[in-house]
């Protein structure tokens, strides 16, 4: 029997119709495509006019088979499908063809871009025709979920999870948990005391029965799919018994090596080579820096091992591979810090007192080296002066073309430290203020307010070669103030440079072992930037907080809520629905070469030997093909991309060239023949 | 007066390219070039399959025996295959067919694999430009028609082309 195909090409309002004649693709598609009993263009395919058309018509003239001529199936693919359902047709007897992204608006010329339209909608036609029936496979969720990264967007999921009554293991690479916030002082705009918001979480965190942490570790690998992730986790190493441990810090006060610690107190600081890095962290057990231990480096000392009461340091003790089984997986590895030297015109680690962001957090932070004063690189003498210069590193298409997002906020929390604790002048060097978050702007007024100078423009040099008496022994910015319009010189105490948000150097290494993906950044893409910007592309992993890109705490920790409660969804259901979409062998057909059995990267092909055939585990397969391409005897079917769809798929993509080129006697394009056309 | 396609020897011609591209990168890549208004010339149509690992060599062959005057594989970066290790296989796999085709005579532009991944619409835009260009050049391949002449070709050619396969896939 012939299939009865309706094919819906939608205007996209202007998006598409502006540059492809979407009424002649419809008009032609019903004339000309076999097959077709119904051809429309509609403006806007999704709405929901657009959607009751396809179901009545569904209905009314018993279609078989579906094609939607409009946007990328990522995007609306589901709703076409389940338009079908409603219709009580099965959903994967739709078939979407992406005329936007693909055609329309990649294109110049419109004459050009409705032929390629229409290919594609003969391509979707002849594909669809050949399409079956398949069911999505419900698997179980495990309600336990992994969540990377303990800033305080994976805190705050971890605890949305845990507080729900759900098991959760937090993986954080450092050996403490506080991400980025920890190292601060005051948080923009309110000003509280970054600790005072943060620290309760941690330590909640930490104490939560529901909560399992692994700190100084990291994810190591991932196997298995959404609501059945199989993952390892590679546990370093402290040298420290955490069952032992009671954190009271007699081995770090008796440790004999102090080195600087460019980590938590970013280079201003100093630590010892057994270490909390900060007296707040959580655990509050420290670890050992094989790096700079004298036991590790000479085989002398372990004075730790021997003044700790509870005789909890352990040099033997080895990194360990943990096994977990999880439902699903959030990432919130968060960002890192734009490395200065790269703009060597400012004069980072070259000019004693040019310093980043970062270093300046550590200095107002009362726990921190300089015990909360802001003075110069010497340690003690109090800056009279001190400019702050935002975009370093961002909005920049030499290093980062983004915009960081917090530093202008950040720029100005700090002027207001500096005028609070010192009575220097304060001068902000910005390209544009950028205050557009709640009571953002508010703040900005109150620094206009309280004195603090603004400069618009981008600063060129910062240097200390004086050419007048007045800037000896001071750093000079010069910049153009792009507000009068003129070049300006001024001499300074201390620059402070507001380096750029930056994604995880391994962001990308860690998005492939979780099948996710990252912009050339390297901040990770949300399934829709609008829309759904939690998800990713891979179900069962979702993204929270600055490792999807610049932003500040409150948007992170709404992201990480956000991410729990998607998470939360699918436990609650308890199972969820996964694409048919996998392989299948044919025992009649299957030689016993086991070519397959190889070329499966998840081992999802098994061998009987009895039987002499090989039988694929459907629950294993993830669906990419790569078997069903290679089997000689054709004995290997891929659901929803089977050769005979794909083959289809070929020949109507090239109905135009076969038309021609063929000898007439031999022509079977669907333009030859001319059958149904109903609309 | 220029043309607008330049100085190629056939400006007029306007070359059908059929273009494999992986679900997880490269026709995300596409979606991305659209989305950000990459303009690229209308000559590649696009097929997507799960993993380039799916390219089957019919599905090349097919493709050039309909009519089309190049085919482009266009999938992950190697390493970063959404199923882990695929598009290894789809590497040696291209360039086995592609061997057997050189032998046929076929200009080696005309069959290209391309690595882009999903953030790289301007990489995957750029590719088909340069390789829309490098066919106008060649000008049309007129499979079809010397199939129909020798009809047996191309099973003939399916044959051989099943057999360094299962020779090849056999002995990794
Ligand atoms: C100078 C400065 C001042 C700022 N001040 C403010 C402010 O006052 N108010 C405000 O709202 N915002 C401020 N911000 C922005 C703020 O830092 C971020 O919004 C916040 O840190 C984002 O939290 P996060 O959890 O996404 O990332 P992070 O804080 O970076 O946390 C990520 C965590 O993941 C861990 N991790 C990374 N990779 C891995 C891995 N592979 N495996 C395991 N763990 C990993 C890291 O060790 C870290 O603990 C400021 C930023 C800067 C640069
Ligand atoms: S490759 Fe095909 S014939 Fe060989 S064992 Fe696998 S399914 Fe059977
Ligand atoms: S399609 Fe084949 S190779 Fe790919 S995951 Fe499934 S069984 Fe393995
Ligand atoms: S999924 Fe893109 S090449 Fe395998």
């Amino acid at each position: 029997m012939a299939e009865k195909v309706g094919v819906y090409v939608c205007h996209c309002g202007s998006n598409i119709a502006g540059m492809v004649d979407v009424e002649d693709v419809a008009r032609w598609a019903g004339e000309n495509l076999p097959d077709v009993a119904v051809a429309r263009d509609y403006k806007f395919m999704c709405s929901s006019l657009g959607q009751a058309m396809i179901e009545e018509d569904i209905k009314k003239h018993g279609l078989t088979r579906v094609v939607v001529a409009a946007c990328s199936p990522h995007l609306h693919e589901k709703t076409f499908r389940r338009v079908c359902e409603n219709a009580n047709l099965n959903p994967y007897l739709c078939q979407m063809t992406n005329i936007r992204e693909h055609c329309s608006w990649v294109s110049v010329d419109r004459a050009k871009a409705t032929v390629k339209a229409k290919a594609m909608v003969a391509a979707a036609v002849e594909r669809v025709k050949k399409q079956q029936p398949l069911e999505p496979m419900s698997v179980q969720v495990n309600p336990a979920t992994l969540v990377v990264g303990g800033g305080i967007a994976g805190l705050q999921a971890t605890l949305e999870l845990a507080d729900a009554g759900y098991p959760v293991y937090l993986v954080e690479r450092r050996p403490s948990i506080g991400g980025h916030m920890a190292q601060f002082d005051k948080t923009f705009p309110t000003l509280d005391c970054s600790a005072c918001i943060l620290t309760p979480k941690m330590s909640e965190v930490g104490q939560h029965p529901n909560v399992t942490m692994f700190t100084y570790s990291e994810l190591e690998e991932v196997s298995g799919s959404v609501g059945h992730f199989k993952v390892k986790i590679h546990k370093k190493a402290r040298y420290v018994d955490e069952a032992k441990c009671t954190g009271c810090g007699i081995c770090v006060e008796k440790c004999p090596r102090k080195v600087i610690d460019d980590d938590f107190e970013s280079g201003l600081g100093y630590r010892k080579a057994i270490y909390t890095p900060f007296p707040q962290a959580v655990p509050r057990i420290p670890v050992i820096d094989t790096t700079s231990c004298i036991w590790f480096e000479r085989g002398k000392c372990r004075a730790c091992e021997k003044l700790c009461p509870t005789g909890a340091v352990a040099f033997d003790q080895k990194d360990e591979h943990i096994e977990l089984d999880v439902g699903n997986i959030i990432i919130a590895t968060g960002w890192e810090l734009f490395d200065c030297r790269r703009l060597p015109q400012y004069g980072y680690g070259r000019l004693a007192n040019v310093f980043t962001n970062m270093e300046f957090e550590r200095m107002c932070n009362a726990a921190g080296p300089t015990g909360g004063k802001i003075v110069l690189r010497d340690g003690k003498t109090e800056p009279k002066s001190v400019a702050i210069i935002h975009c370093v590193g961002s909005r920049d298409v030499n290093t980062n073309e983004h915009c960081s997002a917090v530093c202008c906020m950040a720029a100005l929390k700090f002027g207001h430290l500096v005028m609070e604790k010192t009575s220097a002048e304060v001068y902000s060097f910005y390209i544009d203020m950028r205050t557009n978050q709640k009571s953002y702007e508010e703040f900005y007024q109150r620094l206009l307010e309280e004195g603090m100078h603004f400069v618009r423009g981008r600063v060129a040099e910062v240097t200390d070669a004086a050419r007048k008496p007045e800037e000896e022994g001071k750093l000079i910015v010069q910049v153009e103030d792009t507000l009068v319009g003129k070049q300006r010189r001024i001499p300074v105490d201390m620059v402070v440079l507001m380096a750029a948000l930056e994604p995880q150097r391994d962001a990308k290494e860690l998005g492939i072992k979780c099948g996710i993906s990252c912009s050339m950044a390297g901040w990770y893409t949300e399934r829709h930037p609008k829309l759904d910007p939690v998800a990713t592309m891979t179900d069962g992993v979702f993204v929270a907080g600055t490792c999807q890109g610049p932003k500040d705490i409150p948007a992170s920790v709404a992201q990480g809520a956000a991410a729990a409660a998607r998470v939360m969804g699918m436990i609650t259901k308890g199972a969820v629905m996964i694409e048919p979409v996998v392989a299948s062998i044919t025992e009649e057909l299957c030689s016993g070469c086991r070519i397959c059995n190889n070329l499966c990267p998840y081992n999802a092909i098994e061998y009987d030997e009895e039987k002499g055939v090989s039988r694929v585990i459907t629950s294993m397969c993830k669906g990419c093909g790569t078997c069903v391409a290679a089997c000689p005897a054709g004995a290997i079917t891929g659901a929803h991309f089977t050769n005979d769809q794909i083959l289809s798929e070929i020949r109507g993509a090239l109905w135009d060239a076969h038309a021609s080129a063929a000898a007439p006697a031999q022509a079977q394009a669907p333009a030859a023949a001319q059958t149904a056309s109903g609309s | 007066m220029t043309h607008p396609n330049g100085d190629s020897p056939n400006p007029e011609f306007e070359p059908k390219l059929i273009g494999f591209l992986c679900n997880w990168c490269s026709y995300r890549a596409a979606d991305l070039a659209g989305i950000s208004r990459i303009k690229y010339p209308p000559n590649m149509r696009i097929i997507r399959v799960m993993c380039s690992g799916r390219v089957d060599p019919t599905f090349v062959l097919e493709a050039l025996a309909q009519g089309a005057d190049g085919v482009m594989v266009a999938g992950c970066h190697p390493g970063e295959c959404h199923y882990i290790e695929q598009n290894y296989k789809t590497m040696r796999r291209f360039y086995m067919l592609r061997q057997m085709l050189l032998q046929m005579g076929l200009e080696p532009e005309r069959f290209q694999l391309v690595w882009a991944s999903a953030a790289e619409g301007q990489q995957l835009a750029d590719a088909v430009s340069k390789m829309v260009e490098e066919v106008r050049r060649l000008g049309p391949l007129q499979w079809p028609a010397n199939w129909q002449e020798n009809g047996q070709r191309l099973h003939a050619l399916q044959a051989i082309v099943q057999e360094h396969q299962q020779a090849m896939e056999v002995s990794r």
